[in-house]
């Protein structure tokens, strides 16, 4: 009986969430809303905050998921053409890692696979089962051209301890950053062990005449594109008829 | 200064962009071509999606040859007849590629199909109007007399039923043949995503023998209704034209198209003939390199975006 009573008080320790049991990290966002507007031409968004004891940090930003479509060119009779496809899931539009250290010295393999630290960790996951060599030329061929637009990085951004405790990082997103909610994951890491971890949402939108011309677009498409060749017309029309009096 | 395009979701310098336009003007003044087949790739370069900077490209393309056109029938220099013949043509060409689409992709490479057809295609134009201008040219620089001039050679298609009178162009011809190259153009131009003006413009001066002075605007004529038509396709099908994108190039369009079209009026018809033949040789030769060498990287990525289609192969 007293023993069944000592395994319930450590299941119910063991389930209380982490944060309860210690403040061990404290982390948030200078802005949680990054505002797309007209002059929109990229932002830094700054990410503060503590931790309780020794340990490193480890930062992750991952934007919203969407399906990719992998394409391989192959030579046929002297001409490249696209031969192959293959679809993608769990692909994030958007991706990046800052650390506080070199991230083979504070963690792992195990550890950065299971929380997708680094580029080359992501899990992305074929529409059909493919042999190891396929998967992994597709799998670099998508990585690469993410990493060729700017939207995911291999380079491991500065976290910087001010103190024992406090610690900062500027993760800077480009102009192209794709809209949609994000989510900032910051784990504190000892001997390759997460010790506290703590998830925060962010999200990018339109805002402003950019979005009122999305909506549109897309709510009355017939009417935008009738307002599209008319704008298109009359600057035609009135350039010409300046041009006469010129 | 940085534009964002709310559809292309890209930023981009406003400056870049009105320059870009400029360059679209341009050739339309001068040559009467859309510039489609250049804006399109220079779009895809700076990062506009595909889908985006070719519906974007059409709608821009407009605005220079409504001003062309003006200025074009107050000079006399549009061929409204042979504009709607060819435009006819035109609408129901651009239809049938749509099944035609559909067909060479149940087939699979559709992409290798165009770009195969139009390498030859680009290659022998371009290739058949530089010698032939390049004659003209040289006979000019000799002093030497020209052969007289015909108003165009007399072939079997001349021969065709349903003759009609096109004064403007000093035609007496079949409207089979214009009603059969509008068709051309207009399965090319749908299958192919572009205006098709640097088809149309070279199958006028040569297969219809129309005085290069009326082309220009007769061309122009009919991209205005063919790029509406491609306008309104993609607006309500795949939301993709970004008005943002189009008003900051047609900025750019309006300001060039009559600088192109003073210069047009400067240059003899075998000049504009030689610069547009080597325009037409160049789009052949980057189709043709993009085929036969090596790419950079060998795979591609494209992100589904829900709800939107998508052509099956950018």
């Amino acid at each position: 009986m007293k023993a069944r009573l000592y395994l319930l008080a450590f299941a119910l320790l063991a389930l209380m969430p982490a944060p309860v049991r210690a403040q061990a990290l404290v982390a948030d966002l200078s802005d949680h809303l990054i505002a797309i507007t007209a002059g929109f031409a990229g932002t830094d968004v700054l990410l503060f905050g503590a931790t309780e004891g020794e340990g490193d940090v480890i930062v992750i930003l991952r934007g919203p998921e969407a399906p990719v479509v992998v394409r391989r060119k192959t030579r046929e009779v002297g001409i490249w053409v696209n031969t192959e496809r293959i679809a993608f899931s769990g692909a994030p539009a958007f991706y990046r890692v800052a650390a506080s250290r070199p991230l083979d010295e504070i963690t792992n393999a195990a550890l950065r696979a299971r929380h997708q630290i680094g580029v080359d960790q992501l899990r992305v996951v074929p529409e059909r089962e493919l042999t190891p060599t396929k998967f992994n030329s597709f799998r670099q061929g998508l990585l690469r051209n993410k990493m060729r637009e700017d939207l995911y990085s291999d380079e491991v951004g500065k976290v910087s301890f001010l103190g024992p405790r406090l610690f900062r990082t500027k993760i800077y997103l480009p102009a192209n950053v794709p809209p949609g909610s994000y989510t900032v994951e910051v784990l504190l890491v000892r001997n390759n062990q997460v010790i506290a971890a703590q998830t925060t949402p962010m999200f990018v939108n339109k805002t402003g005449i950019g979005a009122d011309v999305y909506d549109f677009a897309h709510r009355h498409a017939a009417v935008y594109g009738l307002v599209a060749v008319l704008i298109a017309v009359s600057a035609g029309w009135a350039a010409g008829t300046v041009f006469r009096r010129a | 200064m940085h534009l964002y395009l709310p559809i292309a979701e890209v930023s981009l310098d406003v400056f870049v962009l009105v320059g870009l336009g400029a360059a679209i003007g341009f050739l339309s003044g001068l040559f009467g071509v859309g510039g489609g087949f250049l804006v399109t790739p220079l779009l895809i370069f700076l990062g506009v999606p595909p889908a985006i900077a070719a519906a974007t490209g059409a709608n821009t393309v407009i605005a220079p040859s409504m001003s062309g056109v003006i200025g074009g029938l107050r000079r006399g220099g549009v061929d409204m007849r042979m504009g709607l013949i060819l435009l006819a043509g035109g609408l129901v060409g651009s239809a049938a590629s749509v099944s035609l689409f559909a067909l060479l992709r149940r087939l699979g490479q559709i992409d290798l199909v165009v770009s195969l057809s139009y390498v030859i295609l680009l290659g022998t134009i371009g290739g058949l109007m530089l010698s032939e201008s390049i004659q003209a040219w040289r006979r000019r620089q000799l002093g030497a007399a020209a052969p007289r001039r015909k108003l165009h050679k007399h072939l079997w298609i001349h021969g065709l039923p349903l003759k009609m009178r096109f004064p403007q162009s000093r035609l007496y011809i079949s409207a089979l043949l214009p009603i059969g190259i509008g068709f051309s153009v207009g399965v090319l131009s749908g299958i192919m995503g572009v205006g098709g003006g640097f088809i149309m413009v070279p199958a006028m001066i040569y297969m219809l023998g129309m005085p290069t002075s009326v082309v220009v605007g007769t061309s122009q004529f009919q991209i205005i209704f063919v790029s509406a038509n491609v306008t309104l396709l993609q607006s309500i099908g795949n939301q993709a034209v970004d008005i943002a994108l189009a008003t900051t190039l047609i900025i750019g369009s309006i300001v060039a198209a009559p600088i192109g079209t003073r210069l047009g009026a400067k240059l003899r018809g075998e000049q504009i003939r030689i610069l547009l033949a080597f325009i037409v040789l160049g789009v052949a030769l980057q189709l043709a390199l993009n085929l036969f060498l090596r790419p950079v990287d060998l795979y591609s990525a494209q992100t589904i975006v829900q709800g939107a289609m998508l052509p099956d192969d950018p």
